[in-house]
């Protein structure tokens, strides 16, 4: 028998002991944002009224255009894959304009997020935009924070059902209208309007309300502040994005630490006191539900929503508003500096003041100047350059086109008399919905002629032919030249389009091909 | 070893796994996640259970829709036939010289045309039609049996020298490598070469003439412009099917060759043989 004493106990545990196993997932904590007031809210409102505002109303603005083309400023025409916008018209193999405003947008969003952050997240994102009216809507109908926070603990009376199915109800009005807006910019808005209603139009317009209805009720109404959290990958770029200049909504702890609610008991006893008198306005009315003092977080939209409850509570204190505030790193490291006495300390927030209690001059400001830095000339640079060249490029566009394909198979035929002839598909595009008649004239090709398959015109050097309004016309034509003007197997001659009305033209140089035993 | 392990970096509780001294963060993801994730495993299997999907051992479940990607393609094919239904009846109502007359019926007869002419022509004709020696050349301006559309019609309806259509366009040029002497033979084909060209000898064309004057006016006529009643080529012209100069246009007088075209009409109907008529005539040589 071995002594028992001598065996000892190994100090270890089991990965997945039922004590220290913790779920891998996790229930959404529910969010009740309370109203803000301020400036920031006031400028949220107006972002929302004109960003609803363009996208509900914008398919019904009506827009002259003739006879010949819808009269809707904005028309996505799929069916004639044609898009209107305003007095701009474009053709599929100009969509290149629509590209180009999309690379403006990519650099526009790099340019306003080296500067103001995560401004699209805050403001003008649908996401935040639509949630903000979502809330608006529960608000109205279920009451702020408090109210909510109550009726949502409390048991399900019939005030409490009549409440959740109103609120719902609005909801999915809201959600219907936002897919129904979409549609709308798809065909003439007046008449899908009462297609709609009598249940006559397409299948594809009833699926999309749908659709949009369901993802802006859940994304809007139900998932909000997740959407951003886990689905989009904005919030992880954006890390990318920022620099030490760039301005974010920022607590200043250099001023608000060491936080504390009672503020003259902590002063009394000797001690430093911030500005933070820890009230959790802040924290209340985040529509992400978290705390800025937590300093930069992935989940923060930079609404500035905080900014606002912070500064009414401020204006209270008769303190300096800013506790919460727009600030770049830089300024906030260099002041954090300063609080710590060049980090040798903790925060003490007399040393960023005067001894009459204002802040010092050492105390670093934001300056518009940090906003021209070299980064953001760049993408102010590039972002110009490609507008005025979309701009340029649509000012100077053709409206009268020619494109020309030579017949390969036969490349020529000889005809009975000696001569060769050469086939051409010659495609006439006129680009504006207005009538008008082309002159097709040949240039170059001594001796040549030509005709036009299909119709009367006698063989010639030139003829004028009617062309529809916003159409393409196809032509099937014939070139001939005699043998005793062929002097290569292969010469070049220009197709040239003119109307004669506009003066505008076209050019398009052809070959024309011959044996190479015409010499 | 405490029972919660707490980061101390990111203040996150630890999942216990723990490598070399790292341990793996616990952010739990939301609970609709994992329930996503559930319900998209669930659409699976009802989506593969209504739609053909599991293989099985000679072929995959039918699903219970009934859907069927054959049978797709049979309606929309059926939807293409039913759309085109108007055209094909114009068609079949009208003349091809009607059909060339209207616009609409005459693109769509010249696309029809162009399809059929690829399956049935180009073996022959070439895929552009331009032909090779003895098969012509469809988009000049030279026709032996005439370039009208009712012409080609008639052509492509019954064919050439085709035995078993009592239609069919019929000519026989003989060999006359049997007919005269050797010398005649060389004299007209002088004759014959210099209507359009140079010849070698130019002592040949008087003599030639003669014996073309004796042989050949009945079915090529007094100026040698040829007769299409017999599909007697024009020899005065640029085009030679069986090739130009006095070598080729000898052995042709010797002893010709003459191309047999089947008659189409049994094989591809009517309708099918107009929109070859139309399409032909597009090509450029139309009258």
């Amino acid at each position: 028998m071995r002594d028992k004493t001598q065996l000892t106990r190994l100090e270890t545990e089991t990965v997945n002991s039922a004590k220290t196993r913790k779920p891998l997932y996790a229930a959404r904590q529910k969010i009740f944002p309370k109203r803000a007031s301020g400036n920031f809210r006031r400028f949220k409102w107006l972002v929302m009224t004109i960003t609803l505002g363009i996208y509900y109303l914008a398919a019904w603005l009506p827009w002259a255009r003739g006879p010949f083309a819808p009269d809707q400023a904005v028309l996505l025409d799929v069916a004639n894959r044609r898009f209107y916008f305003f007095f701009i018209e474009i053709w599929p193999q100009e969509f290149f304009y629509v590209a180009g405003l999309l690379v403006m947008a990519g650099v526009g969003l790099f340019l306003i997020t080296s500067t103001v952050g995560r401004a699209w997240c805050g403001y003008a994102c649908p996401q935040t935009v639509w949630v903000d009216l979502f809330l608006l809507v529960e608000r109205a109908i279920e009451g702020d924070r408090n109210a909510r926070m109550k009726l949502d603990a409390g048991p399900w009376t019939a005030r409490k059902l009549m409440l959740r199915v109103s609120k719902h109800a609005v909801w999915l009005v809201i959600a219907a209208a936002t897919g129904g807006a979409w549609i709308f910019y798809f065909a003439d808005a007046p008449t899908l309007m009462g297609e709609l209603f009598t249940g006559t139009a397409a299948p594809v317009a009833y699926i999309t309300i749908a659709v949009l209805t369901a993802t802006t009720y859940t994304f809007g109404g139900l998932m909000r502040e997740q959407v951003c959290t886990y689905m989009c990958p904005w919030p992880r770029i954006q890390a990318a994005m920022l620099d030490e200049n760039s301005l974010t909504v920022t607590y200043n702890d250099w001023r608000g630490e060491p936080r504390s609610r009672h503020a003259k008991k902590v002063q009394a006893s000797g001690q430093s006191v911030g500005d933070c008198v820890d009230c959790n306005a802040c924290v209340a009315v985040c529509p992400m539900g978290i705390d800025i003092r937590d300093g930069q977080q992935l989940e923060c939209i930079t609404c500035a929503l905080c900014i606002d409850a912070c500064d009414g509570v401020m204006d209270k204190l008769g303190k300096e508003r800013g506790l919460i505030s727009y600030a770049t790193l830089s300024d906030y490291n260099a002041n954090m500096m300063l609080a710590t006495a060049g980090g040798s300390s903790s925060i003490n927030p007399s040393l960023v003041r005067t001894a009459v209690g204002t802040f010092s001059d050492q105390v670093a400001h934001f300056h518009i100047r940090k906003i021209f830095r070299p980064r953001t000339y760049i993408y102010m640079g590039l972002w110009s350059l490609i507008g005025l060249g979309l701009l340029y490029s649509l000012l100077t566009r053709d409206r009268l086109e020619l494109n020309v394909l030579h017949d390969r198979n036969p490349q020529f035929v000889t005809l009975s008399d000696g001569s060769i002839r050469n086939g051409y598909t010659v495609k006439l595009l006129n680009m504006i919905p207005e009538p008008r008649t082309i002159v097709v004239t040949m240039q170059g090709l001594k001796g040549a002629d030509m005709v036009v398959v299909g119709d009367d015109i006698p063989a010639g050097r030139s003829f004028a032919i009617p062309v529809e309004p916003d159409r393409l016309k196809t032509l099937k034509v014939f070139v001939r030249q005699p043998a005793d003007q062929i002097h290569a197997p292969a010469q070049t001659f220009k197709f040239r389009v003119e109307d004669k009305a506009s003066f505008e033209s076209n050019e398009y140089t052809a070959t024309f091909n011959a044996p190479e035993a015409a010499k | 070893m405490s029972d919660e392990h707490i980061d101390e970096v990111s203040g996150v509780s630890t999942t216990g796994h723990e490598w070399d001294g790292i341990r793996e963060l616990n952010n739990p993801l939301p609970r609709w996640w994992v329930i996503t994730f559930y319900v998209t495993i669930a659409w699976a299997l009802v989506y593969t259970t209504a739609y053909p999907a599991w293989p099985m051992l000679t072929s995959a479940t039918k699903g219970m829709l009934g859907y069927s990607s054959r049978k797709d393609v049979k309606n929309d094919l059926a939807a293409a036939e039913a759309a085109n239904g108007k055209y094909v009846a114009a068609i079949q109502a009208n003349s091809v010289s009607e059909i060339l007359t209207d616009d609409d019926l005459r693109e769509f007869a010249v696309a029809a045309g162009a399809a059929a002419f690829k399956v049935n022509c180009t073996q022959c004709h070439g895929s552009g039609a331009q032909g090779s020696k003895g098969f012509p050349n469809l988009n000049d301006d030279d026709w032996l049996w005439g370039g009208s559309p009712d012409q080609i019609q008639q052509t492509i309806t019954h064919g050439l020298r085709f035995a078993s259509d009592p239609d069919t366009r019929l000519s026989e040029m003989p060999a006359f490598g049997d007919i005269i002497a050797a010398d005649q033979i060389a004299q007209v084909s002088a004759y014959v070469a210099s209507l359009s060209g140079k010849v070698r000898d130019a002592s040949l064309i008087q003599p030639g003439a003669k014996v073309f004057a004796e042989n050949c006016v009945a079915c090529h006529g007094d100026n040698a412009k040829g007769n299409r009643e017999f599909g007697a080529p024009d020899l005065t012209d640029a085009i030679w099917l069986y090739g130009s100069g006095e070598t080729a246009i000898a052995a042709q007088v010797r002893a010709p060759k003459q191309g047999i075209m089947p008659a189409w009409v049994g094989r591809l109907g009517e309708i099918k043989v107009k929109e070859l008529a139309v399409y032909v005539h597009s090509l450029g040589g139309g009258e």
